[in-house]
């Protein structure tokens, strides 16, 4: 049992004060370790609010510099912050919002050879990339690793999310076999509406607090979907599928592999 | 006979406002058995008129209070 200092105890006395989380789901949260995929528009308020919730170790991995383009929504960088690593960029906020986690940093593209080193020694893992082949690639790898992790997309005014526990609830591709054919890159043509970032983060980030505390009930076997500009949400059930290419009961993925990758920028 | 009952665990929660009195009982309870007393001094006011208000919401049981000498209230808490 962690003994709580002072500054801790009002540091976290929110959390502890919520009869689901409480003294032991903050403990909980100190000793967690996540891992946030991509520094971007998903990523940036994951990495706020993961460091600002007290979760132990904070892994953040993305191989890009800051843009000005990505001011707009990525809301971890700051203009003094361009062209410098996001990975560090992240991690200054991180550490100045709270100094009591450890924060590893990768600055690297996640591909079939890395991934599986990479996110083994984590708990749960935020998919917050740009592009539906690392979508699929996270999925994959946290299927065969048994590991957690929520699932993000955002496009335009829309957002979806889903969280998928390996083994018990539907993963991405029960639903979404494969990547879009002919995909056309998520990113700069497409555009998308800043705060519609922190949004969908920000739902990433609750689950992710969820998991670890082990308050309320996960977004599994269902995906929700959100369009800004009516403000309508959507829960849609998804349900494990038996032929599921992965996590099936006959898989016919039996390893990670790369798909040809359209790299952009934007999430 | 009489019975007397007396806390495992003593907390003076004396100057310490809410919300923290309230963090501050929830982490002498998480170190508690279930069925164990925990003994607050809880300030007038504000402390004693919502800390076991909010223990009972969650399920323990308030045992007993009275105010002391000083206007601070003496609170026997069980917990669930
Ligand atoms: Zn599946």
């Amino acid at each position: 049992m962690i003994d709580f200092t002072e500054e801790q105890l009002e540091r976290y006395s929110r959390h502890i004060l919520l009869d689901d989380v409480d003294v032991d789901g903050q403990e909980k949260l100190l000793q967690a370790k996540v891992l946030i995929v991509g520094a971007g528009g998903l990523g940036s308020p994951a990495a706020l609010y993961l460091a600002a919730a007290g979760v132990g170790t904070v892994g953040i991995i993305d191989n890009d510099v800051v843009e000005i383009s990505n001011l707009q929504r990525q809301i971890a960088h700051f203009s003094k912050d361009i062209n410098i690593p996001k990975v560090q960029s992240a991690t200054e906020k991180m550490s100045a919002i709270n100094p009591d986690i450890r924060i590893r940093t990768y600055r690297e593209y996640l591909c079939a050879d890395n991934i599986s080193e990479i996110i083994m020694d984590y708990d749960f893992i935020i998919d917050g990339t740009d592009n539906f082949p690392t979508k699929f690639l996270v999925n994959d790898a946290c299927v065969f690793l048994g590991i957690p992790f929520s699932h993000g997309g955002i496009l335009r005014f829309n957002g979806q999310t889903m969280t998928i526990i390996p083994g018990q609830t539907a993963c991405y591709r029960c639903s979404f076999r494969k990547p879009p054919p002919d995909e056309v890159p998520l990113c700069a043509q497409a555009g998308v509406l800043g705060a519609v970032a922190g949004m969908l983060g920000t739902i990433q980030s609750a689950e992710t607090l969820k998991y670890i505390t082990g308050a309320g009930d996960l977004l599994t076997n269902s995906l929700l979907t959100f369009d800004a500009k009516t403000m309508t949400f959507r829960k849609i059930r998804l349900d494990r599928h038996e032929n599921c290419p992965i996590c099936g009961s006959e898989p016919q993925i039996t390893e990670l592999v790369d798909a040809e990758q359209a790299v952009c920028g934007l999430a | 006979m009489t019975t007397t009952i007396t806390a495992e665990v003593f907390q003076d929660l004396r100057g310490v406002g809410c919300p923290m009195n309230l963090v501050k009982t929830k982490v002498a309870f998480s170190k508690m058995k279930s069925g164990q007393i925990l003994g607050l001094i809880l300030d007038n006011g504000p402390p004693i008129n919502n800390v076991p208000r909010s223990v009972t919401r969650e399920g323990h049981e308030v045992l007993s209070q009275e105010q002391l000498a000083d206007g601070a209230w003496s609170v026997l808490i069980r917990k669930a």
